[in-house]
């Protein structure tokens, strides 16, 4: 495994285009850390002198205010913040969930796989958003459990990519090879089925990200996900929308954002995949 | 080829092995004894079942009917625990060096897999040092240790492979074809290296190969294999001097010479055009390609029996078949 990932990463620092992105990426994760240090305005005060004022370096509001005259650039960052965690939270969980579920069901097979693929078709048969719903009307509003419902439905593609990956990866002659080596079934799956399932998996990962993002955007909007003050990408985004005529700025500011986000994601999942894939022959 | 041989105790007993995959059997009524330190030579057309045979014998395919019996321990009974511990004694070559390593892990991992499972108290670096020794051994170089299968030719992935099978000095090592898909001057340096192996370990190993020039190079006895069941039994020389059933007969006309036969025994081996993957549910699969097929032939299955000590067959007409001059005679 070792071997693998400093392969991996050799061949990732060749890659300028994905090089690139991954800075852009971190930078950005820094900025909306210690941002707010800097910026002298608050994601919530309303500032009555400068409502809906365009961006402007020498002024207070480096990116303008909103229709409430609050500053944008402190809730872009804010929002920039929330969507990364959300994406990443809700990717990462549906990443091991559906890893450790996918693989198992791929390599042990027979009855096992047929009931847990079962499992999986019953919870994607149930819509996403009366899932939502139901959720927070047990536990009331609560961003954790917003993180926790979308990855909690997310790992079901993940699981079906991992499946369908392991089955083919399992008649390889490898396999065989370990299992007459005397390698017990947590083995095979830890040693020999993921690490050659990773490549797809960690790039449709990539891919989930800004799904994610997308999809909370698409739960706030409906009053479901981030409510005011607090704010995310795509609150902000509709916002904005609201506004675009008389002050595009204030779609403009958070849409770039998600857009350089969503770009940059993209390119580093492929030159993560390319950097994965092993050359086999 | 000298090594002794005990013929009192067999390391290994096979009884009545069947395979089936769905409807179709792949392995019937198979039944030998393999000794330590033996060498057994197994040979047959394609698809006769070779190498389901040396799975089921690993148990990595399922058998429907059996035993297969190690030292004492039937492998088809016991649970997967205690198989996984017998399998430090059970080892295989397979056929396709590149596709049996994992393309993501590197050469001394893939080696040292069987010491991490099964020597699991020996810290990193005396597994190194094993990992490294092991490499030599083969024929390969200590620095090649952190590349990757894909950087290296067919028959240093086969090298690789008998590394892994052999780092634990296993009392079986089974090779399903182990040099069929290498150039032929690579093929004598593999085979080579699995005989010094065998030599220094002890290692009684089932050879399963087309190629009869090799096997007969290896092997103490030879099994020939036809349509799932096994047709001769045979020490080597007795093979080669007087096979009795017809397909052996044709197998052994079959190869190329180097001094030249006459034609008339070239031209009586079997029809190509009947396979013996078509299903044949009475009588002698055979029979078909058969130029000494008779009545009873279509009838009853014949089973293996012993025709001279040592020399098993399982052919009706085995007793009365010209030992020789298999071109001339044409059957009734």
């Amino acid at each position: 495994m070792s071997g693998l990932f400093d392969d991996a990463a050799r061949r990732l620092r060749s890659n300028p285009g994905a090089l690139c992105a991954m800075f852009i990426i971190l930078s950005m994760v820094a900025l909306t850390l210690i941002g707010p240090w800097f910026n002298p305005n608050g994601g919530e005060a309303l500032d009555w002198s400068h409502v809906a004022s365009q961006p402007a370096l020498q002024s207070a509001h480096w990116f303008g205010t909103d229709r409430l005259g609050r500053d944008l650039f402190a809730r872009t960052l804010q929002g920039t913040r929330v969507s990364l965690a959300v994406g990443l939270v809700a990717s990462a969980v549906s990443l091991l969930v559906g890893i450790g579920y996918g693989g198992v069901a791929g390599y042990v097979g027979g009855r096992t796989d047929h009931v847990m693929m079962r499992i999986i078709e019953i919870l994607s048969g149930l819509p996403l958003i009366f899932f939502v719903i139901f959720l927070t009307v047990i536990f009331g509003r609560n961003e954790y459990l917003l993180f926790l419902s979308i990855g909690a439905v997310g790992w079901l593609t993940m699981a079906r990519i991992v499946r369908g990956q392991t089955l083919s990866i399992r008649q390889r002659e490898f396999i065989e090879a370990a299992v007459a080596s005397g390698a017990g079934t947590a083995r095979i799956i830890a040693k020999h089925v993921i690490p050659n399932v990773i490549g797809p998996v960690i790039v449709y990962a990539t891919l989930t990200v800004p799904q994610i993002i997308m999809f909370e955007s698409f739960l706030s909007f409906l009053g479901l996900g981030i409510q005011e003050p607090r704010a995310s990408l795509g609150t902000l985004i509709a916002e904005g929308a609201g506004e675009m005529e008389a002050a595009p700025w204030i779609l403009l500011v958070p849409g770039g954002f998600l857009a350089v986000l969503l770009l940059c994601l993209n390119i580093f999942g492929d030159g993560l995949r390319d950097a994965l894939d092993v050359k086999e022959r | 080829m000298n090594a002794v041989i005990s013929v009192s105790n067999p390391l290994l007993r096979i009884t009545d092995l069947r395979v089936d995959f769905g409807s179709h059997t792949a392995l019937r009524d198979v039944s030998f004894d393999l000794f330590a330190g033996e060498t057994l030579g197994l040979v047959g057309e394609s698809g006769s079942g070779k190498s389901t045979l040396a799975r089921a014998i690993l148990r990595l395919v399922r058998s429907s009917h059996g035993s297969v019996v190690w030292r004492g321990r039937d492998l088809l009974s016991c649970d997967s625990r205690e198989l996984r511990a017998l399998r430090r004694d059970l080892q295989i070559v397979f056929q396709d060096p590149l596709a049996s390593l994992n393309p993501r892990m590197t050469v001394g991992e893939a080696i040292a897999e069987p010491l991490c499972i099964f020597e699991g108290a020996l810290n990193a670096r005396e597994r190194t040092g094993r990992v490294a020794a092991m490499l030599e051994r083969v024929g390969l170089t200590a620095h090649m240790i952190s590349r990757f299968p894909h950087e290296f030719s067919g028959g240093q992935c086969q090298r690789i492979g008998i590394a892994r099978a052999m780092i634990l000095s296993p009392k079986l090592l089974v090779c399903d074809e182990p040099v069929s898909s290498l150039d032929v001057s690579i093929q004598g340096q593999i085979v080579n290296l699995l005989l010094d192996l065998q030599r220094d370990v002890g290692t009684a190993m089932i050879f399963i190969s087309h190629n009869l020039a090799v096997v007969r190079h290896l092997s103490h006895r030879i099994l020939v294999m036809y349509a799932g069941r096994l047709v001769e039994i045979a020490p080597r020389d007795a093979l080669f001097a007087a096979p009795i059933h017809p397909y052996s007969r044709a197998l052994l006309a079959a190869v190329p010479s180097p001094t030249p036969v006459s034609r008339t025994v070239q031209a009586s081996a079997a029809p190509v055009e009947a396979s013996s993957s078509q299903p044949v549910t009475t009588g002698c699969a055979f029979r078909g390609r058969c130029a000494y097929a008779v009545a009873v032939c279509a009838i009853t299955i014949p089973p293996l029996e012993e025709m001279t000590p040592g020399h098993w067959a399982a052919c009706h007409r085995g007793r009365e078949l010209p030992a020789s001059g298999l071109g001339t005679f044409r059957g009734c």
